[in-house]
């Protein structure tokens, strides 16, 4: 199939009945890129790749590939490789027989054939194991067929969906690692759904954070990490501590938050005015544990649960108005602990809350304080 | 493993037994045992015995007896040219219609019990169906005379064709069941993941669906065969006993019931059951050249 330079998704929507699971994304994705779909269980990401794959028909919306309409061709005709969660290898074929699918299915030479599932054999490193079913492979061998029977044909664009999800940690961390290898040694264009935000930042270019069908913020990795655009994108991007609170001052990007009596310095992040309501988003790891005398946004607590995670301590503490607060720390903390927590200003995001910040973890929160 | 001390030999034994699959529940069985053996077995080898007993001759004289006479030896052929493509139609007739329904649709449930309900009526109810829809004065025959298509009715009853629809009517359904839960126990990921590696919908079918479902068709086909093999009542309702559907059966039924031949009876049921065996081993061993492992569905 042809390679394209672009690939542009124009308000591609996608209903269930009268359910909305994909509402109007738009997206060019340039040659070569490496694209992550991220969100929680039922956000669209995995509607979208259907929609991008063909499997899905779109109900609003186009996509092109450079000046060519393709989303009402079916996906036999599309060229894309797709990597599905289950893996979805043909049972009743060998493992050389599963990756010369894709081949076969263009009637190519013979010669060509065997060559290039040979070439696709050895690049996941399956020598080993080419006249074998896929049921007498392990989780990680039957992945990695499954990987290579998406690229051996070189599609324009590679769709995977939530592939390592299936896999236990370790065999995790290797397969990211392989997954960007081979996107960057074969040159391929990659879109990638996960919910695992750690596993999007460490492989794409770039993300698309999505909620509710609908796109929160698009970025490179480290815009997402450092400067989510709503609190829904801080909390999915490991911003744990949310703290609902009303806006004291404002002074240009910087404003006061006072969540459960608090009086909290931070960023503005997007608009606000004092009075309204507002969510603060800092990581755990932004928590200071009795640093040097810090006295911005200090606050005493109680440590009440600890969890040993090697290097770090991950705890919960609870201030003293009652604010339920997740810290990361090298110091060595126990249950019953009372510590001094301090935030850089610079970490501590505010964002205006929504309506639906009512709910959720929020309600907790704030609702303790009362 | 250590042993279990002098103290407990008792409970040593039964923990042996049970690693070995035999404890209490294996009661369980019995009810089924006493059925297997009192309906199956015991009168199994009691016409096995009786067919090398006959009322004259050597223990195999009766067999050599249906074997010489070309109008009882026929039978075999005439019930194999009955069974043979009704059960083929029923399967053929089963895959394209449960392939579209499986997955789930609006009405699925209606449709499925229309394509079943003739299970549940029986040979002579549908034997009674027949004669009155494709008798010489049934509905069909009268439109085609009204609307000039034929000239005299078209015979389909009492012929072979009268038994070969009957035969079709009721085997359908269970054709269809079987087909559509093999069916929906493949994964359907699978033909999504060959559309996305370039196979049009005919290449998924018989690259990806149907290797699959082979195993599934085959153990269809044997099952239907049997039931059309074992056809009796309506080779006698919709069609012609003395002549060309005079099956097998109905030669077994002659012989115990006119006859009064228990031993010569016995023996043209074991040729039966031996005919039926080689069918279903030749189905078998094709079976076993496709892959029957798991095919990843929710079947």
């Amino acid at each position: 199939m042809s390679a394209f330079s672009q690939l542009r998704l124009d308000g591609v929507s996608r209903r269930f009945g009268g359910q909305a699971a994909l509402t109007e994304l738009d997206l060019t994705i340039e040659a070569g890129e490496f694209i992550a779909l991220l969100g929680p269980s039922g956000c669209g990401k995995s509607t979208a790749l259907n929609c991008l794959a063909g499997l899905l028909p779109l109900t609003a919306g186009s996509i092109w590939q450079d000046e060519r309409r393709i989303d009402t061709l079916p996906p036999e005709r599309r060229g894309f490789g797709m990597v599905f969660q289950s893996y979805a290898l043909f049972p009743h074929l060998t493992v050389r027989a599963n990756i010369a699918f894709g081949l076969r299915m263009r009637r190519l030479p013979k010669e060509e054939t065997r060559r290039r599932t040979e070439e696709a054999v050895r690049l996941v490193r399956l020598e080993d194991h080419v006249d074998k079913l896929p049921g007498q492979l392990s989780g990680g061998q039957q992945q990695r067929v499954a990987i290579a029977r998406a690229v051996v044909f070189e599609p324009s664009l590679v769709l995977m969906d939530e592939p390592l999800s299936n896999l236990d940690a370790k065999l995790r961390l290797e397969m990211r690692t392989e997954i960007r290898r081979l996107h960057q040694s074969l040159g391929l264009t990659t879109v990638y759904v996960t919910h695992d935000q750690e596993e999007a930042l460490s492989l794409a270019d770039r993300l698309v954070v999505l909620r509710e069908g609908r796109v929160q913020q698009i970025g490179s990795p480290r815009e997402l990490h450092t400067r989510p655009a709503n609190w829904h994108v801080a909390d999915f991007m490991g911003y744990r501590n949310l703290w609902r609170g009303r806006v004291g001052q404002v002074d240009g990007d910087r404003a006061t938050v006072e969540p459960s009596g608090h009086r909290l310095l931070g960023e503005v992040v997007g608009s606000l005015r004092p009075g309204v309501d507002a969510v603060v988003a800092v990581r755990p790891e932004d928590i200071r544990v009795d640093g040097p005398a810090e006295t911005r946004n200090a606050m005493s607590a109680t440590v009440e649960v600890v969890e040993y995670q090697g290097r770090e301590l991950a705890a919960e503490a609870r201030t003293d108005t009652g604010l339920l607060v997740h810290l990361r720390t090298e110091h060595r903390i126990a249950p019953g602990d009372e510590i001094k927590l301090a935030i850089d200003p610079q970490r501590l995001l505010v964002y205006p809350a929504d309506a639906s910040a009512q709910t959720d973890r929020l309600a907790d929160a704030a609702g303790a304080t009362r | 493993m250590s042993d279990a001390g002098p103290g407990r030999p008792l409970a040593h034994w039964q923990h042996r037994l049970a690693e070995r699959g035999i404890d209490r529940q294996l009661w369980l069985l019995v009810p089924a045992l006493v059925f297997v053996i009192a309906l199956f077995l015991y009168p199994f080898f009691y016409g096995l015995t009786l067919s090398f007993q006959p009322t004259k001759g050597g223990p195999l004289s009766d067999y050599a007896r249906f074997f010489s006479d070309s109008y009882e030896r026929g039978t075999i052929w005439i019930t194999l040219r009955i069974a043979l493509p009704a059960a083929l139609l029923n399967v053929l007739a089963a895959v394209p219609i449960a392939y579209r329904m499986r997955g789930r649709f609006r009405g699925k449930r209606l449709v499925t019990t229309l394509l079943v309900v003739p299970i549940t009526l029986g040979t002579v109810l549908t034997a009674q169906g027949l004669l009155n829809f494709l008798g010489p004065t049934g509905w069909f025959n009268r439109t085609l005379l009204a609307t000039n298509l034929v000239d005299e009715p078209v015979r389909l009853t009492h012929n072979y064709w009268g038994v070969f629809f009957s035969l079709v009517i009721t085997g359908f359904p269970f054709a269809f069941l079987l087909v559509l839960s093999y069916l929906s126990g493949i994964d359907p990921t699978l033909e999504r993941a060959a559309a996305t590696l370039g196979a049009d919908w005919r290449r998924r079918f018989t690259r990806v669906t149907l290797p699959l479902l082979m195993p599934g068709l085959a153990t269809t086909f044997c099952l239907t065969f049997v039931l059309a093999f074992s056809v009796f009542p309506s080779a006698v309702l919709v069609g012609n006993p003395a002549g060309e559907t005079r099956v097998i059966s109905l030669a077994a039924y002659q012989a115990a019931y006119e006859q009064y031949d228990y031993p010569y009876a016995s023996a043209i049921a074991m040729i039966m059951g031996f005919v039926e065996l080689v069918i279903i081993a030749v189905v078998l061993a094709a079976r076993s050249r496709f892959y029957t492992g798991s095919t990843g569905g929710k079947g």
